[in-house]
């Protein structure tokens, strides 16, 4: 039994080893590549170089001639990589290794970020993972949170889209003022409205006297209100985009037929703006679902509220239990590892996050695609 | 004789266009109202703000105070912070547009199957969620100080390297797109010249590449400089090398409810990005727009 725990502890060293070893295979790639997969004319022109080459039939011999030949293909595959090493080596060090890490991470009880002693258990997070109902509940949050808050800040964009298209003499400064919330980072927003929240609006007395913040369902509307101020703009640019390429003499057509305002935006402008709606709808389902900076300083995940019936009926629970309503899956995965420390089973959220991410992603590449066809 | 009836040059006044603009002037005041709660506030002491947060400070000189009050904090260390977020932001965005476009240079004209794969891979970075990386990669960079002696959370360099890596999948995306629109023939031009490999790249491409490298530095520069997540991750909140918003939070968390600092530091984190704006309106709101359509 000690004996296969000791086994096992070895494997972050062997993934360690694995990893490595990738990396510097693939930085040696170009070199064993060159061979199969320079291009036609490159060969050519390198004829003479490699004839050498293949007589002395060594690889040492080989890498070495790639390195210090003076022939042009020699010369483009240092170029190759050497141009690539700073973009790619900084991609695979901090975005792919880490990954891989992360894999590995999230089947095994790690539980601080130093400490070093982790033990593989298998699927063990996964299975507590479909079992807790607390990342259900963040799950069911964030979804709830991020299809209301596409529905707001779509709404809002364009209909500010629909305005600042209008001949308005102010249309420009417009334009900018509604961009302006985006400009300033997520953070500090979430500071000035828990202000305004908190402060401002309370202050006013009657019914405002209570903070919007204080119970779970009106902060989730507080929090809504905010990312929608923030990026209403943003989205609204997009949207001006679109309807700025609708052809003009549409419009004039449409209009010299009788068509009313609600029939052109029915059948001429919806239509032809179908594309900036796809991206806009998935632009801010991702950033909805990847919530994280604007809440940390708003409320922290607070205010904490008791688990719904349905759902501790749906996984039995038997006691009151209490939630932190704005927890989204961003910041449960941060709590679960910087304030329970429980950083394995954060990991294996992380991963289950990431899938979901990604299913999104195909989805809208499919739909992307699909309306290509059409076009 | 006939009488011409002279020209209208006016356009008759249309009521409906004269509403819609005074709406729409509501609109825009009401969009502004937080930045005028935070610039009226951050003029008041801490009892006033407490007794009317909505009213007009009593006076206005109250507000150099409180920027004096920041100034000297050691919890938001103001200009140390400003200075790093400079340094830490113009590092990477010429670093990740350096790199990338090089990146890209080569993968896009090296047409093998090897390169088309290196492509794939930056490709699929781009759908990678920062907290699925988040945890590993602060492990990472401390197990690097224990291989390699150098120290990497909390510095400059370890940072940067961190944006790199994942500023590299949407830029070198980006710049694959518009260097296979650059003709080859400018290339072959320039080889028949006698330029060699880099310096096509250096003095020929680089050039061309202007316009979707400041659509880059936009979209990784507003990224960069308000990003939370990572520097608190990397650098932590109170570090040595903190970058403003780090810098802002550690304050807030320091000094709760205490708005009239909070406030204070608000507008003078969000002060050089308006002012910037104000300059160049018309490069970021097209960078940003066209990096999402992207």
């Amino acid at each position: 039994m000690q004996n296969s725990k000791l086994h096992l502890n070895e494997a972050p060293k062997i993934l360690w080893y694995t990893l490595v070893s990738i990396s510097v295979v693939l930085f040696v790639i170009p070199f064993n590549a060159l061979k199969k997969l320079v291009t036609r004319s490159t060969l050519k022109r390198d004829f003479e170089a490699e004839e050498i080459v293949s007589n002395e039939s060594s690889l040492k011999r080989f890498v070495f001639q790639q390195w210090t030949g003076d022939t042009t293909a020699a010369q483009e595959h240092r170029i190759f990589v050497y141009f690539l090493i700073p973009a790619l080596g900084g991609f695979l060090l901090m975005v792919v290794l880490p990954f891989m890490m992360g894999v590995y991470y999230s089947f095994t009880n790690w539980s601080g970020l130093n400490t070093g002693r982790q033990i593989f258990i298998g699927f063990e997070n996964y299975i507590e993972l479909f079992t807790d109902f607390r990342f259900f509940y963040s799950f069911f949050r964030t979804a709830v949170y991020s299809l209301s808050n596409i529905l707001a800040i779509n709404a809002v964009a364009f209909g500010l889209a629909l305005i600042v298209t209008q001949k308005l003499k102010l249309k420009n400064v417009y334009r900018a003022g509604f961009f302006m919330p985006n400009l300033i980072g997520g953070l500090v927003l979430g500071y000035i409205w828990q202000f305004i929240y908190n402060q401002a609006i309370v202050s006013l007395g009657g019914v405002f006297a209570t903070s919007m913040l204080i119970s779970g369902d009106t902060a989730m509307i507080g929090l809504i209100i905010v990312v929608t101020w923030q990026y209403a703009g943003y989205i609204m640019m997009i949207y001006i985009a679109a309807l700025q390429n609708v052809p003009m003499d549409l419009i004039e057509a449409s209009k010299i037929e009788g068509a009313n305002a609600l029939q052109r935006l029915r059948h001429i402008l919806l239509p032809l703006v179908a594309q900036a709606f796809t991206i806009s709808l998935f632009l801010t389902l991702v950033t909805s679902f990847k919530q994280f900076d604007t809440v940390q300083s708003l409320t922290q995940g607070n205010p904490v509220m008791l688990l719904p019936q349905w759902m501790m009926n749906l996984y039995g629970v038997e006691s009151l239990q209490t939630v932190f309503s704005l927890d989204f899956i961003a910041s449960d995965i941060y709590k679960e590892a910087f304030t329970r420390f429980n950083m394995g089973f954060g990991q294996a959220k992380a991963i289950i996050f990431f899938i979901v991410l990604a299913l999104i992603s195909l989805v809208q590449v499919y739909f992307n695609k699909r309306r290509e066809v059409e076009l | 004789m006939i009488l011409q009836r002279p020209k209208s040059t006016k356009e008759p006044i249309r009521w409906g266009m004269v509403v819609l603009e005074v709406m729409t002037f509501l609109l825009l005041i009401s969009f502004a109202f937080p930045f005028y709660l935070v610039l009226i506030n951050s003029a008041k002491s801490a009892t006033e703000i407490f007794a009317d947060p909505l009213g007009l400070p009593d006076t206005f000189g109250q507000i150099l105070v409180n920027i004096n009050l920041i100034l000297g904090n050691p919890s938001i260390r103001y200009l140390n912070s400003f200075v790093n977020s400079i340094i830490i932001t113009t590092t990477s965005l010429l670093a990740i547009g350096l790199f990338s476009g090089m990146a890209a240079w080569v993968l896009v004209r090296t047409k093998t199957k090897y390169s088309f794969l290196i492509f794939m891979l930056f490709v699929s970075g781009m759908v990678l969620p920062f907290q699925v990386v988040m945890l590993p990669l602060v492990r990472l960079l401390e197990l690097m100080r224990v291989y390699t002696g150098i120290q990497f959370l909390d510095t400059y360099h370890g940072i940067v390297l961190a944006y790199i890596g994942f500023g590299a999948p949407l830029s070198v995306f980006m710049f694959h797109g518009f260097i296979k629109s650059i003709p080859y023939e400018i290339e072959e031009a320039a080889t028949i010249d006698g330029c060699t490999k880099p310096q096509i790249f250096f003095l020929i491409i680089l050039p061309i590449l202007k316009p979707i490298f400041v659509t880059l530095l936009v979209l990784n520069g507003m990224w960069i400089w308000n990003d939370y997540l990572l520097p608190v991750l990397v650098i932590g909140l109170g570090g040595d090398v903190q970058t403003l918003p780090v810098a802002v939070a550690n304050l807030a968390g320091t000094y709760v409810k205490q708005w009239d600092l909070i406030l204070t530091s608000v507008l003078m984190a969000a002060t050089p990005v308006v002012v910037l704006f104000l300059f160049a309106q018309k490069h970021i709101i097209q960078g940003m727009t066209s990096g999402a359509i992207k």
